[in-house]
């Protein structure tokens, strides 16, 4: 009975000085803010993810004209509709692109 | 030590209180040392709950009976293996389990993206934490497994038919699956309450709910092994409401894996993919509910459940709360993109995903039915195989056709002259299989014949899909290495043929049932069986009883089979030991159950032939290749990933 009593109170204080871990420790952070993206950063998530889906897409149609799921009148009538998709994605993307070393250099 | 074991389940108990409620506090204020600390208490309960769960292993291995759990699921007959699965052979050391489960499933979670998506991991942790402190809560306050007592000289031992090599595997795999359902679920609720319309939630949780898909495939495929050679009547599944209650998670988080793939292709099915990952979480409570509360096995007992009304109303819980909490982002879960056609990939993958939402629901109105006649009606009503197997043909055969179809049709939109194009040698395939098995006589069960025919469909299909891919590609390795999700799920379907060929074949088996005298013989199908003698011998816990029996194919001793009966001494339980012979070259098994022992030597003997029935276990092994091909990590798509989120987090 006491031994599983000092046990369990060992596991408690064990248990405690994890979760107080982040508390504890010295120094303590300048800025303790939950690193979250802003609304620039969730636009350019998404952009970004558009992006990624107009290149995948592209490629998912070569390759299905490639194993010949697509034939070619109808691969050549999709693919210049896929590119345009994808620059735009690109090109939606590319301002952000841009505007994140001046973002990163005011904050600096 | 029952002390010890108390202890550690209510230091588990506040921690993931802590976990939900500074969690909650954190994600919402934005505080990352607080968060940091929520994460922490799921690691902390993690090892706590380890702690608890140690002294309860002990205790069943030294069979200590002062612990009532112990005494009242394992003897000092019982088998030292049988003690370890005695864990989870009651309901206090099945919540146990799940605690443990999903506390490791937890910790690993916040642990691999508390960095890579810190808020959305913050509104993860109270999300996990919450769901955990229902079942900490369970075992402390409502149905503790170390209830102590004065220990009796022996034990109740273990319900013989849990006494088996499967049950080691089978409860465990499936509450790995059924708890790992919590983690994409918590992400998801983690993503909305974040406030994040992107993937981000789906990159994190992909693997961790094709893990647990897996995990209660194998585990389901598991347990209809061991009801197939253990409970001794014949058969793999029985529709049973506990079996059913595994399945329905599995039927949502497999429409789950299909539409989530739309959504990262095209970025539609949001809401859709919300809806889907809460019903295979639901339902994921709802079959341990089934399991646990003892509903199933009385319509009555579930006012005698002790846990039963409060998993009812934590179900209830999860599902208002899921449910507004989508509503409240219905905005951005809004798609920008629609359906192009209705000749495409996505298409048919949005045929698949309501043709198995259509059948798992099905599945749950068979399983409620019962309950719900009986509050309306105040007599339960069963519905029993033939109403399964109805939308079993009815979902289950289109679903084949279209896991043929799905791969051989374009993204996007596909013109009907490339369909036909590329449907050409499937489909003269599988009319030369159909029109060969009409031949040989397999037109006499038309789901069979169907079942077959849609089989040799699928499989051209995923035959010409490699074929192609890799002329494309150049290289057969090249092709799977870079497309492992794709190629790996093809595999998959290539079990899930295989398992069909399995099922359809009990559309042409056959049974016998006759009484025997030693000497006397019965024919089934092409086999004649000869009973030879019986004897009983003694084991360490039990009498087992056997009957001797020829099996004779052409004039030719084939085999000697022992059906018989085992009685436990501990357990005062007769258990069914059903023999079994495989013929591998005709693809068959004959089984013969002794179905009655009398004292003047005769017999009362079952036998029954099933073709094809191992198809079933060989698509277990082929279905575990497939996943672990999908599961196999991609350094390249890695790399992409992490190039993506690194420039959103700027």
């Amino acid at each position: 009975m006491t031994a599983a009593l000092v046990l369990a109170g060992l596991l408690a204080m064990a248990c405690v000085v994890l979760v107080a871990v982040p508390f504890l420790r010295e120094p303590a952070p300048p800025d303790d803010t939950l690193a979250a993206p802003g609304e620039l950063a969730r636009r350019q998530l998404e952009l970004t993810e558009e992006r990624d889906r107009a290149l995948a897409a592209l490629k998912e149609l070569e390759f299905d004209h490639r194993t010949g799921k697509i034939s070619d009148v109808d691969y050549r009538a999709a693919v210049g509709e896929y590119r345009h998709r994808a620059a735009a994605a690109l090109k939606a993307l590319e301002p952000r692109l841009e505007e994140h070393p001046r973002r990163v250099r005011a904050r600096d | 030590m029952a002390d010890l074991g108390r202890a550690a389940l209510i230091v588990t108990l506040g921690l993931v209180l802590w976990a939900t409620l500074a969690g909650a506090l954190a994600a919402r204020f934005g505080r990352r040392r607080l968060a940091d600390s929520a994460g922490n208490a799921l690691l902390a309960a993690l090892a706590s709950t380890a702690v608890a769960s140690l002294v309860l292993l002990g205790a069943l291995l030294r069979h200590d009976f002062s612990f009532t759990y112990v005494a009242d699921h394992t003897s000092t007959k019982l088998a030292r293996a049988y003690s370890v699965s005695a864990f989870w052979g009651g309901q206090e050391g099945s919540l146990l389990l799940w605690l443990l489960v999903l506390c490791g499933y937890g910790a690993a979670a916040v642990l691999l993206n508390r960095r890579r998506a810190p808020d959305v991991v913050a509104w993860t942790v109270p999300v996990l934490g919450a769901v955990a402190t229902f079942f900490a809560f369970l075992l402390v306050a409502v149905a503790s497994p170390f209830a102590t007592q004065t220990a009796p000289p022996e034990g109740a031992g273990l319900n013989p038919s849990l006494q088996n090599p499967y049950m080691l595997a089978h409860p465990p795999l499936l509450y790995l699956g059924y708890v790992g359902l919590t983690v994409p679920f918590a992400f998801g609720m983690g993503s909305l309450l974040a406030g994040r319309a992107d993937e981000r939630w789906i990159v994190a949780t992909r693997r961790w709910t094709l893990v647990a898909w897996t995990a209660l495939g194998i585990g389901q495929l598991l347990g209809s092994h061991w009801a197939y050679v253990e409970v001794g009547w014949g058969g793999y599944y029985a529709w049973d409401p506990v079996e059913n209650a595994a399945l329905m998670p599995w039927l949502a988080a497999t429409a789950f894996l299909h539409s989530v793939m739309i959504q990262e292709k095209r970025g539609m099915l949001k809401v859709w993919n919300m809806l889907l990952v809460l019903l295979a979480f639901g339902l994921s409570l709802f079959g341990t509910f089934l399991t646990r509360s003892g509903v199933v096995n009385s319509i009555h007992s579930f006012t005698q459940s002790s846990i039963g009304p409060w998993f009812l109303g934590f179900i209830c819980f999860v599902v208002v709360c899921s449910l507004a909490l989508v509503f409240w982002r219905l905005p951005l879960l809004r798609s920008k993109t629609r359906l192009e056609s209705l000749v495409s990939r996505e298409a048919t993958f949005l045929y698949n995903n309501l043709l198995l939402v259509a059948f798992c629901l099905t599945v749950l109105w068979g399983v409620a039915f019962p309950m719900l006649s009986e509050a309306v009606r105040g007599e339960p009503r069963t519905l029993g195989g033939p109403y399964y197997n109805f939308f079993l043909r009815t979902f289950g055969l289109p679903l084949l056709l279209l896991m043929g179809i799905g791969p051989l049709v374009a993204w996007r939109r596909a013109s009907l002259r490339s369909v036909g194009r590329t449907f050409l040698w499937p489909f003269s395939f599988a009319v030369a299989v159909g029109v060969g098995l009409i031949a040989l006589g397999a037109g006499s069960s038309l789901p069979g014949l169907l079942a077959y025919t849609f089989s040799a469909f699928v499989l051209a299909s995923i035959v010409l899909e490699f074929v192609r891919g890799t002329r494309a590609a150049g290289s057969f390795t090249l092709l799977v290495s870079r497309n492992r999700r794709r190629y790996g799920g093809y595999v998959v379907h290539a079990a899930v043929v295989l398992f069909a060929i399995g099922v359809a074949g009990s559309a042409y088996g056959s049974s016998r049932e006759a009484k025997l005298r030693p000497g006397e013989s019965m024919h089934v199908g092409s086999y004649t069986l000869v009973y030879r003698s019986a004897g009983t011998t003694r084991v360490a816990n039990a009498n087992e009883t056997r009957a001797r029996v020829d099996v004779v194919r052409g004039g030719e001793r084939v085999a000697t089979v022992f059906p018989g009966k085992n009685q436990y001494f501990a357990e005062r339980q007769v258990s069914n030991e059903m023999a079994i012979h495989t013929d591998w070259l005709r693809a068959e098994d004959v089984d013969v159950i002794a179905d009655q022992i009398n004292a003047n030597g005769t017999i009362y003997f079952k036998a029954l032939v099933k073709p094809l029935v191992n198809f079933l276990w060989i698509a277990g092994v082929v279905f575990l290749l497939g996943a672990l091909i999908a599961l196999w990590p991609d350094a390249r798509e890695q790399r992409r990933l992490v190039a993506r989120y690194a420039l959103a987090q700027g």
